[in-house]
């Protein structure tokens, strides 16, 4: 059985992840357990990039 | 399948026809929403359970051992394997927009059977079903567009049909979704105030994610958040301020006019400015907003006051004409099955998928999600009294000039209401009138506002009447803003064929220019709209029916074509037979409002009458005046239909033609599937699993 806390934290996980508040923590785990020698983006220029990403096509629908 | 789940499977199915049976044996007494709730619960998950899994693993042969583009592409950014609950959450808030909102509530004028049947079944067989396919068969090609698939399997012409299509889709829903807001805050200084509060709401948030805290999402929407409560409360202090009131009172024509200026900026100012922080913020509060609405309908369970059917089904419908066949299909569009949702299907949601065994609960899940949004809409719109409801969505030019007038209208069809009913019904809501404030969105809030009102407090009916109208304002000018942008995008895709220097998507010169024609076009079919006495929404909302049902159209041809060259061409009727039925509606639909000789529904029957009684000087001076621009409009919108219909004609025959060859086993392009590559996923190694 889990803790109360233990499921909040699970909540507060599904949240961040959800609306892209952890993006950029994902990242840094992705680059470190595949690509450590690369160059790693400051938080700014990721939050940049996936910006950049996210406005060039079709993200909303009627 | 285990014991337990058959068992259950077959309670859904026995509560699920016992709701069904309650409603059909209500008939001639009010029914209860809470039967059209269960009922539409009970099919979503036994379309779900048995439709949906049957189609994934014999027709799409999901093969969760095959790896996924975010697993094979994994680049932390756009491809990266995500866990399905999350997929689930992005695809869904992806494809809600207002659609579903507008078009039960327009159809809710043939009574409540007709949309309420169509939502469900058409979800069930068509748009579920349309909505998985392409996100499987995009994610076996590398997350790949509609468009792009349509190149690679049918041929050059799909692609462009594709391209064409989706710009026009974006022009006319961008129109008519200007007008439903326009509509909104016409002569309402409350909700003018506070859906122009909304905007330095959005512009501080974009600020604080740019400058301060980049990434924050939370943070940042939860001074969003606070700052449109802010920007409600204030609305409502304003109308009571009889100084600031007129600062806020503004006609039709000088809130398109601010419409169109907004979608101008919001295409030429940088993204982080209004355009994202807009879209996070109009997210959070449809999923909190839909949430919510779905406890207090079931909560308040209302009686359902529409009569099943209405006399209207015959054509002589007061919101727009046409007979329940095919217009029900039209209006209804997104709510049942939506071309739109192809392209997210193709866009980012294929790139997250870790395993070919969720495509079920994004694709097909999702949708059903959507549909229900749907059917709650269509209970909201159906709960008002029916007189109160024609009164609300019935433009003036048909209700006549006076509330007196309207009310005699109105009472003559076999709705009473009474001018004394509207007079307290628009004080409740905080409102000057509600009389002809067409567009589904004022009678969308007061519905809304009756539900939340009676579950969560009756004295706060204009707080809840204005915060339904900021949910929907938010909600449609963050899909305007983002139509548009997608709008220019291909527009200067288009045009970079013809000068190079014009596609540069970040030449500033082509970006204001490719934006500023994109605003125009559709800022023009809303200036028409708002000075149509009809209310214009009975033009244009039939209209991008018919655009979005041509698209679906398209993703379906697309899909049938795929799975018969798959070597399976009896598995192709799964998507074959929506796709017969879309283009049987959409083209029956097109015919009759290009052919139809009565004015109300026949693009060209009603540019010549208005042209005959320009001509005699029947008309009174102020009529005579926009007359020229509305017979022009409406040649334009029968010259568009064509063009839908056309179009969608053209990818059917280019599918088919491929389908043949198949059959007959001439030379063919291949299938352009990445090839298999076994997964090496374990669930628990998932990114972004909790």
């Amino acid at each position: 059985m889990m803790t109360l806390r233990a499921r909040l934290g699970v909540l507060w996980a599904l949240l961040r992840t959800l609306s892209g508040d952890d993006a950029y923590e994902r990242y840094r785990a992705h680059q470190a357990l595949h690509h450590p020698l690369e160059p790693l983006m400051s938080r700014r220029a990721f939050a940049r990039d996936a910006e950049q990403r996210k406005w060039s096509g079709v993200s909303r629908c009627c | 399948m285990s014991r337990l789940s058959r068992i259950s499977g077959v309670a859904l199915a026995l509560v699920g026809a016992i709701a069904v049976g309650g409603i059909a044996v209500h008939r001639r007494e009010p029914v209860n929403s809470l039967w059209i709730i269960t009922a539409a619960v009970c099919i979503y998950l036994l379309g779900y359970r048995f439709y949906g899994a049957w189609i994934a693993t014999r027709v799409l042969r999901v093969d969760p051992s095959r790896a996924t583009p975010a697993e094979r592409l994994n680049n932390g950014r756009d491809f990266v394997p995500t866990h399905r609950m999350i997929v689930f959450g992005h695809h869904f808030a992806a494809i809600a927009g207002p659609g579903p909102l507008v078009g039960p509530t327009l159809a809710a004028q043939f009574g409540y059977l007709p949309g309420t049947l169509w939502i469900l079944v058409g979800a069930v067989l068509g748009g579920c079903v349309q909505d998985m396919t392409i996100l499987l068969l995009s994610t076996r090609r590398d997350g790949r567009s509609l468009g792009q698939m349509a190149r690679d399997e049918l041929g050059p012409f799909g692609g462009f049909a594709a391209l064409i299509g989706t710009l026009l889709i974006m022009i006319i829903l961008s129109a008519v979704l200007g007008l439903v807001i326009v509509n909104v805050m016409k002569h309402s200084p409350w909700a003018t105030a506070t859906v122009c509060g909304t905007i330095p709401a959005a512009l501080a948030v974009g600020l604080y994610l740019r400058l301060l805290r980049p990434g924050r999402v939370l943070e940042a929407t939860l001074l969003g958040v606070s700052l449109m409560l802010v920007a409600l409360f204030a609305g409502g202090w304003v109308d009571h301020q009889q100084a600031l009131r007129p600062l806020f009172d503004y006609p039709a024509l000088a809130l398109a006019a601010f419409v169109i200026g907004y979608g101008l900026c919001a295409a030429v100012l940088p993204v982080w400015l209004l355009l994202a922080p807009r879209d996070y913020l109009s997210t959070f509060l449809k999923l909190g907003t839909v949430v919510l609405l779905a406890i207090a309908i079931v909560i308040t369970h209302p009686q359902i006051r529409m009569p099943a059917l209405t006399s209207f089904t015959d054509g002589s419908g007061p919101l727009f004409g046409g007979k329940v066949f095919p217009f029900v299909f039209i209006t209804i569009a997104c709510g049942a099955i939506s071309g739109f949702h192809a392209l997210i299907a193709s866009g980012t949601s294929p790139k997250l998928i870790s395993s070919e065994a969720d495509v079920r609960l994004v694709g097909y899940g999702s949708m059903a999600l959507e549909s229900f949004v749907a059917i709650m809409a269509l209970i909201a719109a159906t709960l008002l009294d029916p007189g109160v409801y024609f009164a609300i969505n019935t433009g003036a030019g048909v209700l006549g000039a006076t509330p007196e007038a309207a009310v005699r209208t109105i009472s003559g069809w076999g709705f009473p209401v009474t001018v004394e009913q509207m007079r307290a019904l628009a004080a409740a809501m905080g409102e000057h009138t509600l009389f002809a404030r067409s567009g589904g969105a004022p009678s969308l809030a007061v519905g809304m506002a009756s539900i939340f009102g009676s579950s969560f407090g009756r004295g706060f009916l204009a707080l809840w009447y204005h915060f339904a109208v900021m949910f929907e304002a938010v909600f449609v000018m963050a899909t305007l803003d983002a139509a548009t942008r997608v709008g220019r995008f291909m527009l200067q895709d288009l045009l970079g064929h013809a000068w190079e220097p014009l596609g540069r998507t970040s030449w500033y010169p082509s970006v204001l220019f490719a934006s500023t024609v994109t605003v125009a076009a559709w800022g023009y079919f809303l200036y028409v709209g708002v000075i149509d006495p009809n209310g214009g929404v009975n033009i244009l909302w039939p209209l991008f029916g018919i655009s979005n049902q041509m698209l679906a159209g398209i993703a379906l041809a697309v899909a049938t074509g795929i799975i018969v060259k798959s070597g399976r061409p009896r598995h192709a009727l799964v998507t074959g037979l929506p796709l017969a039925w879309i283009t049987l509606v959409t083209t029956t639909a097109a015919w009759q409002k290009v052919m139809s000789p009565d004015v109300r529904i026949g693009f060209f029957a009603a540019a010549h009458d208005l042209a005959h009684k320009l001509a005699a000087g029947a008309l009174t001076a102020e009529r005579a005046a926009i007359a020229p621009q509305l017979i022009f409009n409406q040649r334009l919108d029968g010259v568009l239909t064509i063009l839908f219909t056309t179009v969608l004609w053209f990818v059917i025959l280019d599918m088919l033609w491929v389908c043949a060859r198949r059959l007959l086993g001439l030379p063919l392009r291949s299938l352009s599937e990445a090839p298999y590559r076994p997964s090496r996923l374990g669930a628990a190694l998932l990114e972004g699993h909790p």
